[in-house]
């Protein structure tokens, strides 16, 4: 059971949240460009990696406010949460 | 007789306070602080359950939590409990408890026929008996459950209450004995917020049984001191009879704390237990260690306990459980235990496996009289229902073998002491990893992972002076972190009369030729769980230990290997001659205890399990005799039947009410979205399938939204109340889902969009009047002008209703002429009664959820949810006609391109008449071509909504069919679950006023 710091209400506990699957998965600008081949791999492939991972969530019982955690999969620690639309922070960055 | 085996002074219990209570059908008495442990060893019961599978004759083997034995179905009725530990039980006036596991009862147990049998019953005997036929495992899983039991639950609704409690500290700290008590203590005197928790009545934890000093203080005196001192704090929150069950991470902690579960009357306003959930910044785990059977024949007879217990019942409970008394030892500590035997009256020999004893034990025995035989074990016990004699042999190191000559002596008693464990249960839940230590013969905790300490002997440690120092200096440590102001160290030191030293014990394990032959040597006493049955997994090739934890079922059960794994683990590692490192561990999962359901579900349960959604014309409904249904969390009705209706007569009355003159439905529950912004109408371009960018304000337009792969994800009418303003209706179990979908696409992808959604479903009472007469019935009621000129269909207007300001939707969900009446909700009920009053002429019909469902088949309008199922189209609906194909871009639009949603063979939205014109078909029911005999067949699709329609006096059902749109007029056949096969045939999805001149009116 995490803790969370929301980035709007800060430190919460993660029964107020709920995760949406990974972060940064930019929806195709124009999507009757796109291939089924990138169409697809828009719709239904993720990374599920041992380590870092970038994941969006909710503040459900709070905000309702979007933002994505960077956690590590492994020891399961929140690395750093950010707003929607700031910058993916990079491995160095933390 | 009773209290035969009290001594005639001492322990911590109340002599003036005798308590009655009654075990197997028989009453007893004890006195207040016993346990029902030791208030039946004071009245010489020993025999108190029979063993899970050999139904073995079994007594009490510990004084605690760990207990495997005496484990008792406790109160009767509703209240009652099984599996409970008598070790943990506090007595109350009037306890009731019986044994478990036993038939006809405890004392001439049939069940124990199995232990004559045993040889057939090694580990894995079921698995390799039952197996074979599959049909028959039910069969016979009845009569192994019934013969290898544990309690029974109760069969009526538990009565009580439990409570759940958040908490937040800087510190908690899990074990009250004194290193739990020093690390409160330092870090309470800083400032810091400290829960305490500890499971027993009574905080010093084991000290409390023994001799020994602090600073050259006695040590019973100085807990009491510093338990008061902790009291008087305002920052320290102590929790007795309170059991830490689960760690998680990031020191998230939960608890059962047993509120009035030891008062013999329920507390009107205490609940029964509480269930703690805590997240603190630190952890001190200090919950000390248990101590370790040792492995011997027939080592589980009652009167056999461990040394430190038969220490407890004596110093604590001034309980003697024997006279004639056998320690069995490997190590110094437990001599303190025989000591004091001795001095209470018992007659005491020891048996010590270790070659060289310390001299002062030595001198001290013989001086008190005490026989040792060293170098020796135990080889086999007698005594049917309670130990009455031993063999004793020398231990031939060299050989692993036993030799010599066997002594036996007489006994009632024996006592035995292999080590202790550290209690490393929640350090290994918290992720923490263990060590095997070759000098305590067990694992020690080795590396932390989460912002945690442990202390004193749960940390692996005996030594009381350093336990003492370093306790109190992990809680200074804590507020240091914490920034808080630390308060002045302390040295400390303490002194036992034996204290337990790590060099002193000794391994301890059997002889090959022992093991493997005769009686039992039990490691899982609980799961009677034999050294043979090691042995035998290991030659099987169950060698990784979680398959030998699965494969012989040690270490599973209610107490989950409390005294088993250390031994079991030592016996794998003998067995392949490998360092128990090697072999390994299971992993320790939450919860530490046996915990009730009923503290996990708190405060949830019956009508508080899931919020209950109500309209604002509820009561009207329950007062008029409503049938309810559950919509998503809302309570609608489902029909109102008169006198002696059922639903099929009242949903015929209802239908043909609306149909003919005017009905009334009550649609508060419909999602209402209030949208606003200056992007508004570009965003429901995205998320709509249709166009919206040429609606004019005012009127009303249906949408159907679906998801990224295509989807029909939900439905509903909006309507466009200004240049940027929109009021948009979703399905009822829907509504959460779609103000989701639009904030999620609003702050995830389109973040440059203006727009922002208000659930407004609860401001908004609907009052939906459909039916021929509704124009002429509302006209009586409005200042707004209804006529078919200036209010068309799918138009909006706003104005007075019954001299309310309300908004009016001419939109259909019937086919009839109908109006959408939405007026605030604190009107809702008022509105209706008024609506009800004035529509009598019009003979006006409240209808519920069953009637709209028929009335919207009849005109084949979907149902998202009923009719779809998440993998449908708008095109497999037949609803090529709302997706725009101007549109560069919506949600979903790419999709219905993709290979599979381009399928010809895709199933299609169909309407199904039955031939024989009367079978209303199931729900969900397969559609064939043609039913064989035999699978498989040729599947065409399923049946998604079906009713007898009262206007057009036969059944009708719609269906996805595959190819369906193609096959109209063909026939279908549907088998019945009870064998029947009804055919029927495709027909179009709209059965009554195909033209749609009804709603035009």
């Amino acid at each position: 059971m995490f803790v969370i710091n929301c980035p709007y209400c800060g430190e919460r506990d993660q029964t107020e949240f709920s995760c949406h699957g990974e972060a940064h998965i930019a929806r195709p600008d124009n999507p009757a460009e796109v291939s089924d081949e990138e169409w697809g791999e828009y719709l239904f492939f993720r990374n599920n990696p041992k380590g870092i991972h970038f994941e969006r969530w909710t503040h459900d019982h709070g905000c309702r406010r979007w933002f994505n955690v960077m956690r590590d999969t492994v020891s399961d620690k929140i690395i750093k949460t950010y707003k929607m639309g700031d910058q993916k922070p990079g491995v160095t960055d933390v | 007789m009773s209290n035969q085996n009290r001594t005639m002074y001492g322990g911590r219990i109340d002599r003036g306070k005798v308590i009655n209570f009654v075990f197997n059908g028989k009453k007893y008495k004890g006195f207040h602080g016993d346990t029902l442990a030791s208030a039946l060893l004071a009245n010489d019961v020993h025999l108190v359950g029979r063993s899970f599978k050999y139904h073995r004759a079994r007594g009490i083997l510990t004084a605690g939590s760990e207990e495997p034995n005496a484990i008792v179905q406790l109160g009767l009725g509703a209240r009652t409990e099984p599996n409970m530990r008598a070790t943990e039980i506090e007595l109350y006036e009037g306890l009731e408890a019986a044994s478990q596991n036993c038939w006809p009862s405890v004392n001439y147990d049939i069940g124990s026929l199995n232990n004559v049998l045993s040889s057939i019953f090694p580990a894995g005997f079921y698995y390799k008996t039952f197996k074979w036929p599959p049909s028959l495992w039910l069969f016979y899983e009845h009569f192994i459950r019934k013969a290898a039991g544990l309690g029974h639950s109760p069969t009526a609704k538990n009565p009580d209450r439990y409570e759940q409690k958040f908490y937040y500290c800087d510190l908690t700290i899990v074990g009250g004995g004194i290193s739990g008590l020093l690390s409160a203590l330092a870090a309470g005197r800083s400032g810091c917020s400290v829960l305490l928790i500890d499971e027993n009545p009574e905080l010093g934890g084991y000290l409390l049984d023994y001799n020994f000093s602090i600073n050259e203080k006695d040590g019973i005196k100085w807990i009491k001191n510093i338990v008061d001192e902790l009291y008087s704090m305002d920052n320290v929150r102590i929790l007795k009879r309170t059991t830490a069950m689960g760690y998680y991470d990031y020191n998230y902690l939960t608890a059962l704390e047993k509120v009035t579960n030891h008062c013999d009357q329920l507390s009107k306003t205490l609940p029964r237990e509480r269930y703690w959930r805590v997240r603190s910044k630190k952890i001190v785990l200090a919950q000390g260690a248990f101590e370790r059977p040792l492995v011997f024949a027939d080592n589980d007879r009652p009167g056999i306990m461990m040394a430190s217990a038969g220490k407890k019942y004596l110093s604590r409970y001034g309980v003697l459980p024997g006279k004639s008394v056998v320690l069995f030892t490997n190590n110094d500590h437990a001599y303190q235990t025989a000591f004091e035997f001795n001095d209470k009256g018992a007659k005491l020999s020891v048996v010590d496996t270790r070659e060289n004893i310390d001299s002062r034990i030595q001198k001290k025995c013989e001086d008190l009289g005490i026989k040792l035989y060293s170098s020796s074990s135990i080889i086999s016990t007698s005594g049917n229902k309670k130990v009455n004699q031993i063999e004793v042999q020398k231990v031939d190191r060299k050989q692993n073998e036993l030799s010599g000559e066997c002594i036996t002596l007489d006994t009632d008693c024996i006592l035995m002491s292999g080590g202790w464990n550290p209690a490393v249960q929640l350090f290994s839940q918290s992720r923490g990893k263990l060590r095997y230590d070759n000098l305590l013969n067990t694992f020690v905790p080795d590396k932390l992972i989460q912002d945690q300490i442990i202390i004193g002997c749960n940390n692996g440690c005996f030594d009381l002076s350093k336990n003492l120092n370093h306790s109190y200096q992990e809680g200074l440590n804590v507020a240091k972190d914490l920034n808080y102001e630390i308060a002045d160290s302390i040295n400390w030191s303490g002194e036992e009369e034996i204290s337990f030293t790590e060099s002193s014990v000794e391994p301890y394990m059997l002889g090959k030729k022992k093991v493997t032959k005769g009686s039992k040597h039990f490691i899982d006493f609980q799961n009677d769980v034999t050294a043979s049955d090691i042995f035998l997994a290991q030659r099987e090739g169950y060698i990784s230990v979680e398959h030998t934890k699965r494969y012989t079922t040690t270490g599973m059960g209610t107490d989950q290997g409390k005294t088993s794994n250390v031994n079991a683990l030592a016996l794998m590692s003998h067995i392949h001659d490998k360092p128990v490192d090697e072999i390994g561990h299971t992993t320790f999962r939450p919860p530490f205890s046996p915990q009730t359901f009923g503290a996990i579900a708190g405060r949830s349960v019956d009508h508080l399990f899931d919020p209950e959604r109500r309209t604002s014309i509820h009561k009207w409904h329950e007062e008029n005799n409503a049938v309810f249904e559950d919509v998503g969390q809302w309570k609608r009705p489902y029909y109102f039947p008169k006198k002696k209706e059922n639903i099929h007569d009242a949903v015929k009355r209802e239908c043909l009410a609306v149909r003919n003159s005017l009905g009334m439905l009550d649609a508060s529950t419909l999602g209402k979205i209030d949208l606003r912004g200056p992007d508004t109408t570009k965003f429901l371009n995205m998320i709509y399938t249709n166009a919206w960018s040429k609606l004019e304000i005012g009127s009303c337009r249906y949408g159907l939204m679906c998801n990224e792969h295509g989807m029909i994800f939900d439905d509903g009418v909006t309507t466009r109340l200004g240049e940027d303003h929109y009021h948009m209706t979703t399905t009822t179990g829907g509504a959460a889902r779609v103000i989701s979908w639009l904030e999620e696409f609003l702050q995830t992808e389109w973040l440059d969009m203006e727009v922002f959604c208000t659930s407004v479903t609860e401001q908004w009472t609907v009052l939906s009047i459909s039916g021929p007469n509704s124009r002429k019935f509302l006209q009586e009621l409005t200042d707004i002008d209804l006529s078919k000129e200036n209010f068309p269909f799918m138009k909006f207007r706003e104005g007075k209703v019954c001299g309310i300001d309300s908004r009016v939707f001419r939109i259909s969900f019937t086919g009839e002429l109908s109006f959408e009446v939405n007026v605030p909700s604190r009107y809702g009920r008022f509105v209706w009664e008024q609506f009800m009053q004035h529509g009598k002429k019009y003979n006006i019909t409240p209808y519920g959820t069953e009637t709209m469902h028929v009335l919207r088949a009849e005109k084949g309008f979907i149902i998202v949810g009923q009719d779809t199922d998440g993998s449908v189209t708008p095109m497999d609906m037949n609803m090529d006609w709302i997706v725009s194909k101007k549109k560069q871009d919506f949600l979903g639009k790419r999709s219905f391109t993709r290979p599979d949603t381009l399928r010809s063979d895709r199933k299609k939205f169909v309407g199904l008449l039955v031939n024989d014109k009367k079978t209303v078909l199931p729900e969900g029911s397969h559609i064939v071509e043609k039913v064989l005999k035999q699978p498989p067949m040729k599947m065409l699709g399923h049946v998604t909504s079906s009713y007898y329609s009262p206007i057009l006096g036969h059944p009708i059902a719609l269906a996805m069919v595959k190819n369906g749109t193609n096959r109209l007029g063909e026939k279908v056949e549907i088998p019945l679950m009870n064998g029947k096969v009804i055919e029927a045939t495709i027909a179009d999805t709209v059965f009554y006023d195909k033209e749609g001149n009804k709603n035009n009116e």
